[in-house]
């Protein structure tokens, strides 16, 4: 039974995303920029190089413990243009609006939106409105371009991982996803669980200034670390071991995790980074992360082999290994 | 996480491991299945299969909800789907399984209402939002989720809901060991029990099992000293000679089980005869909504015409509930069915055997 229409999941992020764009969108569009598949795409202007991405925002609930669609579409370019090792300068904004949003939420998301700007350092250049009829649309949604540019001798990318290299993460896992989750379906627990929605340049920028040899920098936004770890094995063509003792999740996450049946490893981040450092750097970077705001609860979770190109495995804690693959579907709760 | 991180002890798991591995001696082979899907997955999650003695076998069997639904009911579920002013609220993994030629999943993109919920009163708050319009709850899944439908459905009479059904496809699981039993194509050394399942049931559900086929069954629960300790308990009574039910998981289950939850599902259930994806048709191994409540019943509301149903050539989903045969000797697994493409249900639910093979084995 093949499906002939566009089907939720070729948004999840996880491997139908992967699949829909590699077949239809970088075959049509072909070019060495796209075919990298990184965050954001270095572009020569001059004699030097500028980082370009683009990104859209639809999602719900709009407002969420730890931030809300305006801040959270200012973190996700600017951690864009960052994950290239890029110092980002510019964004452009449009929103499209369902008939009917009040004015008051669409004032929260715009001033937080200005708020986050400024604290990265950047400025909304542009912008677009369009308002669409009730029901055309859930809300708000918002579409950003950002630019920045690359200091000399940096070159970061998911296709440059090596054998031997340390990955690391600068905190822990799931937390924006699971705040998400939580809010849209009436979810409490103890303590709320929020999101760490964040613009991670400032943290990336100390990172490169103590290991400019980083090979690859990437936030595992939707499909978590799992589908992330898995695009970059196969875009070096690497094997990855993660061990499952290391991974960082907080105690409330996993706890809501564990009732809904969830994996961490594939809920989404929006303000973490995966960084892949030659093993002699891992050091020196972990102390830059750990004494950063955003980096505290830094720490390696695996490192790159030669064997299994393109594969991701988990050592688990009682000692056994399984296959982490891409998220496939979406990830939904257990039924009994 | 406090209560659960014992139970996940990594020195505790390497030290009953040791001890399993020195009953691998004799060179019997042991073949234990575990029927719950979660069970299936926890084992896959822990890479729990390859540290265990070479002759010590875990086979995964019918636990999973989505899996031994029959593709006749995929079949009306989707026909229910496409009736006019009808609202289906069902559990996410049903969505993607495939029947004869559509899935809901399917249906919803060219324009059904299907929505996903996470419980049975989920569904019951879209009927009180939708009066003008007849929400279908499709009820899967065994004795741990039927209470709350029948919740659902002793709410929905109390408030006067006149649209709001249930589709029950709901399944009891001792039939099907009493099945996969006589029917003797697989020689079965013990069970590892459903742990969620046994919180309703109890585990004297086992006791006719253990009696009347002399096969050990030890009530598990889904972490790594649990496994470790039920597998443990299965293999002692092998080497005895023995066969008894026990409980080691007494955390969450009692002998005599949830008696509300029982007296509930019995009200608003009947046992009847159900067709079992693979098992065939297993006597009083399914729940239809008992006559006094036949108004939330959807077979009652809906006259269903009968459908011609088609399996897919070549799906071993059957054999694989079964435990006759691993998804890796299926033709069709990793080459025509993934889980963006699934040709059977044990591919796409989140707790088939198929998928956990595809997403967890090297």
């Amino acid at each position: 039974m093949e499906s002939m229409t566009v089907q939720l999941d070729q948004g999840s992020g996880g491997r139908a995303t992967h699949e829909l764009v590699q077949d239809l969108f970088i075959q049509s569009f072909r070019n060495e920029y796209l075919l990298e598949m990184n965050d954001s795409a270095l572009v020569n202007v001059g004699n030097g190089q500028i980082a370009m991405t683009t990104d859209s925002y639809v999602v719900d609930p709009v407002i969420f413990p730890g931030g809300n669609i305006g801040s959270l579409a200012v973190h996700g370019t600017v951690n864009d243009l960052a994950m290239r090792g890029a110092r980002p300068l510019y964004m452009t904004a449009g929103f499209i609006l369902e008939e009917g949003l009040s004015l008051e939420t669409l004032g929260e998301i715009v001033s937080s939106m200005a708020a986050a700007a400024r604290e990265a350092n950047v400025f909304i250049v542009a912008g677009d409105t369009k308002v669409v009829p009730r029901g055309k649309a859930d809300k708000i949604f918002i579409n950003t371009s950002g630019v920045g540019v690359v200091p000399p001798g940096v070159r970061v990318g998911g296709q440059y991982a090596e054998p031997g290299d340390a990955v690391l993460i600068n905190g822990t896992i799931g937390d924006h996803g699971m705040a998400v989750l939580c809010k849209r379906e009436g979810l409490a627990f103890e303590n709320e669980i929020r999101s760490d929605s964040a613009s991670l340049n400032g943290l990336v920028e100390k990172m490169l200034e103590v290991c400019p040899q980083i090979h690859v920098l990437r936030d595992p936004t939707r499909g978590g670390v799992a589908t992330t770890l898995n695009e970059i094995a196969e875009q070096s063509h690497v094997g990855i071991r993660l061990e499952e003792e290391a991974l960082p999740v907080r105690e409330d996450v996993a706890g809501a995790c564990e009732i809904l049946g969830l994996d961490p490893l594939y809920v989404a981040n929006e303000g973490k980074v995966l960084v892949f450092v030659p093993a002699r750097c891992m050091k020196s970077v972990l102390r830059v992360m750990r004494d950063h705001p955003l980096g505290r609860n830094a720490c390696k979770i695996g490192e790159t082999v030669s064997n299994d190109a393109g594969r991701v495995f988990l050592r688990t804690r009682i000692g056994g290994h399984r296959l982490l693959d891409m998220l496939r579907g979406e990830q939904l709760p257990r039924i009994c | 996480m406090k209560y659960l991180d014992e139970y996940r002890d990594p020195q505790l798991a390497k030290s009953l491991l040791n001890g399993l591995q020195r009953r691998g001696r004799d060179g019997r082979t042991m073949k234990f299945m575990e029927i719950c899907g979660t069970h299936t997955v926890s084992i896959f999650r822990l890479g729990l299969r390859q540290l265990l003695p070479a002759n010590i076998q875990l086979i995964s069997g019918p636990g999973c909800p989505v899996c031994v639904t029959a593709n006749e009911d995929i079949d009306r579920a989707v026909w229910l789907a496409q009736q006019p002013g009808v609202i289906i609220a069902t559990f996410g993994d049903l969505l993607r399984v495939p029947g004869s030629s559509s899935s809901l999943h399917v249906e919803r993109s060219r324009g059904a209402d299907v929505r996903m919920v996470y419980a049975s009163f989920d569904a019951l708050q879209i009927a009180r939002e939708n009066p003008g319009r007849q929400v279908v709850f499709l009820g899967i899944g065994f004795e741990t989720t039927a209470p709350t439908v029948a919740a659902a459905v002793r709410r929905a009479a109390s408030e006067g809901l006149r649209n709001f059904s249930v589709f029950s496809a709901h399944k009891l699981l001792p039939p099907a060991m009493r099945a996969l039993l006589e029917a003797k194509d697989q020689q079965l050394d013990g069970f590892l029990c459903p742990g969620h399942v046994s919180t309703v049931i109890g585990a004297a559900a086992y006791e006719e099992v253990v009696t009347r086929y002399h096969v050990p069954c030890v009530v598990t629960g889904f972490e790594a000293l649990d496994l470790l300790q039920g597998i443990t308990m299965l293999a002692d009574q092998v080497e005895k000679g023995e066969a008894h039910v026990m409980n080691p998981y007494r955390r969450a289950v009692s002998w005599e089980g949830n008696l509300a939850a029982r007296r509930l599902l019995d009200e608003i259930f009947e046992p009847v005869d159900s067709t079992w994806r693979g098992l065939g048709e297993i006597p009083r191994s399914g729940l239809k909504i008992r006559c006094r409540w036949k108004d939330y019943d959807a077979v009652n509301r809906f006259f269903m015409p009968r459908i011609e149903v088609k399996e897919h050539p070549g799906c071993r989903c059957g054999d694989v509930l079964r435990g006759m045969m691993t998804p890796l000797q299926c033709g069709l697994f990793r080459k025509v069915c993934t889980p963006q493409n699934p040709k059977g249900p044990c591919m796409v639910s989140s707790e088939g055997t198929c998928g956990a093979y595809y997403r967890y084995e090297h």
